[in-house]
């Protein structure tokens, strides 16, 4: 059914448009104007500054495996993170530990522990079923490359980002 | 013809045109995005060197190594026509103005002439063909509204545009522009009678209509230059870009340039005819206070000073309004288009014709 839209009655103020105009002037004006005196907040200007000081610490960023306070590596190559991976981003492949090393009683390492950040999903399953608490979501989010096989974070790259963590799982120490 | 004109001439065409005209169009492109983001509170493109002030470089640079398209189903002539066409009326209109005193000597006004407020009706307005003629050319139906809605807007706004300048040169009794400042030197500006013979009342009550009529002016310029509130030709959400939808590369660039040309034309314009021209005022106590007129007549280094000092001023007072037409842009609205059409003929012709007959009866009744 056909229906007029009411329109309202504007009062002959309204209907001269200029006050309003001018009204409109001085609301752009004064946005100007608290702009060239910087009263206003504007967008984080990205490569100068970051988000890196006020990430939360429940940050998820990208996957890194850890070592412990003596230096080892904290991975014992269980491959429960690789099997629980819902992209599959994560491939590893475990070496024996030799019966002189200090650690012997580990049995395992990884021999390779790549993640492939184009798959990854920063999910953080990985660092949930880790029994060593040795893979850790950390603060980077830039990960960026040319080339697929860059974008492949290798277990170098990954003890770099992760670096040392001083964690409660102290059970390959010699005492235990 | 003795060769010195001939030579000061050329210099002077050659610096406006590249010294003045294309440096200002890429910078107040910068501008109006400068303007727009601050506006809006955001900063607008920052990164081209320092402040982005390099950024209209990055821009010519793109523009001349993007392909130059041609699409198959143009009129090719006309459509490699019409680019130059909006761009050269809106260069050409500047020979007539005034842009500075005198420097050594030499007469700051490219073609000192004696019909120059006709020359500028009638070169400006060639300018419509340029969209006219993309909008036609481009065989498309954006572009192809777009022009027929810039040449009835054009038609429209034409008049209420050489109507409001009547009142001016009522005043001025010549329509030669260097007399136009000449007379606000020593009359005092259009709008702003306080030098010269500021004294006089009859200067204050003319400036009422010289107040009307530097609005509708203005607003004519407005639409003249298809500057927001009235940029319909190009309309970027309804038309995609109106006339120039079809246009890529330096090709669109022209378009850019000739739009951005005829604003600061326009605003040219509007300063010599309004604002005084490249005459500022200042007070001066040798022998009781009067307004001082500095220009370069003078002798020595201090005339050339003085050059240059007026041609500073003028292009400081045109990009204040060049300033006001991006505050404008980027407050106001476009206009429907029935609305556009009844402004242009229902107000803005009347109030022009009005104003005439204002002027007229307070110079016939006003003892001088």
């Amino acid at each position: 059914m056909a229906y007029t839209v009411p329109r309202p009655n504007l009062n002959w103020r309204e209907r001269m448009y200029l006050p309003a105009i001018a009204a409109g002037l001085v609301i752009t004006l004064k946005h100007f104007k608290n702009m060239i005196f910087g009263r206003t907040k504007v967008t984080m200007q990205y490569p100068e500054e970051k988000w890196d000081s006020s990430l939360p610490e429940h940050y998820r960023g990208a996957p890194a495996l850890v070592r412990d306070a003596d230096g080892r590596v904290r991975c014992v190559a269980c491959q429960l993170c690789e099997f629980i991976c819902p992209p599959r981003a994560i491939k590893i492949i475990p070496g024996e530990i030799p019966s002189t090393d200090r650690f012997a009683k580990v049995e395992k390492h990884p021999d390779e522990f790549d993640i492939d950040m184009v798959r990854c999903i920063f999910c953080g399953m990985c660092e949930e079923v880790c029994p060593e608490q040795a893979i850790y979501l950390r603060k980077d989010y830039a990960i960026t490359g040319f080339t697929r096989e860059e974008m492949v974070h290798h277990k170098e790259k990954l003890l770099e980002i992760g670096g040392v963590m001083h964690g409660v799982v102290l059970k390959w120490n010699e005492k235990k | 013809m003795d060769s010195f004109f001939i030579t000061t001439s050329l210099l002077k065409i050659i610096g406006m045109i590249f010294v003045v005209i294309l440096p200002m169009v890429s910078y107040a492109v910068y501008a109006e995005r400068r303007v727009s983001a601050l506006i809006q509170d955001r900063l607008g493109p920052n990164r081209v060197g320092p402040a982005g002030l390099l950024q209209p470089i990055a821009d010519a640079a793109k523009f001349l190594l993007k392909e130059d398209f041609t699409p198959a189903s143009v009129n090719t002539f006309y459509y490699w026509l019409a680019p130059g066409l909006a761009m050269v009326p809106a260069i050409t209109t500047i020979a007539v103005v005034p842009f500075g005193s005198t420097l050594l000597g030499v007469p700051m006004v490219i073609a000192d002439i004696n019909v120059g407020i006709l020359y500028v009706f009638a070169i400006a307005s060639l300018g419509v063909y340029g969209i006219v003629l993309a909008g036609w050319a481009s065989n498309s139906k954006y572009p192809f509204l777009g022009g027929v809605r810039s040449s009835s807007q054009m038609i429209s706004y034409e008049l209420s545009l050489g109507l409001a300048v009547i009142p001016v040169f009522l005043l001025v009794g010549n329509l030669r522009l260097t007399n136009v400042v000449r007379y606000q030197i020593e009359h005092g500006w259009m709008i702003a009678p306080f030098v010269g013979d500021w004294t006089n009342p009859g200067k204050w009550l003319l400036a009422i209509p010289m107040l009307i009529a530097f609005f509708v002016f203005m607003i004519a310029v407005f639409a003249e230059t298809n500057r927001l509130p009235f940029d319909l030709p190009e309309a970027e959400q309804e038309l995609a870009g109106g006339y120039h939808t079809e246009y890529s590369s330096m090709k669109f660039a022209l378009f850019f340039l000739g739009e951005y040309a005829a604003m600061i034309t326009g605003s040219a314009i509007i300063v010599t005819l309004f604002f005084g021209g490249w005459h500022l005022p200042l007070p001066s106590w040798h022998g009781g206070f009067h307004w001082a007129v500095v220009d370069g007549s003078a002798p020595g280094w201090h005339g050339v000073l003085g050059g240059l000092f007026n041609m500073a001023t003028f292009f400081a007072k045109v990009a204040v309004l060049i300033f006001i037409f991006m505050w404008v842009r980027w407050t106001l609205p476009r206009f429907r288009y029935d609305q556009l059409m009844r402004l242009g003929w229902l107000f803005f012709f009347e109030i022009a014709l009005a104003n005439i007959f204002l002027v007229a009866i307070i110079l016939a009744y006003l003892p001088n």
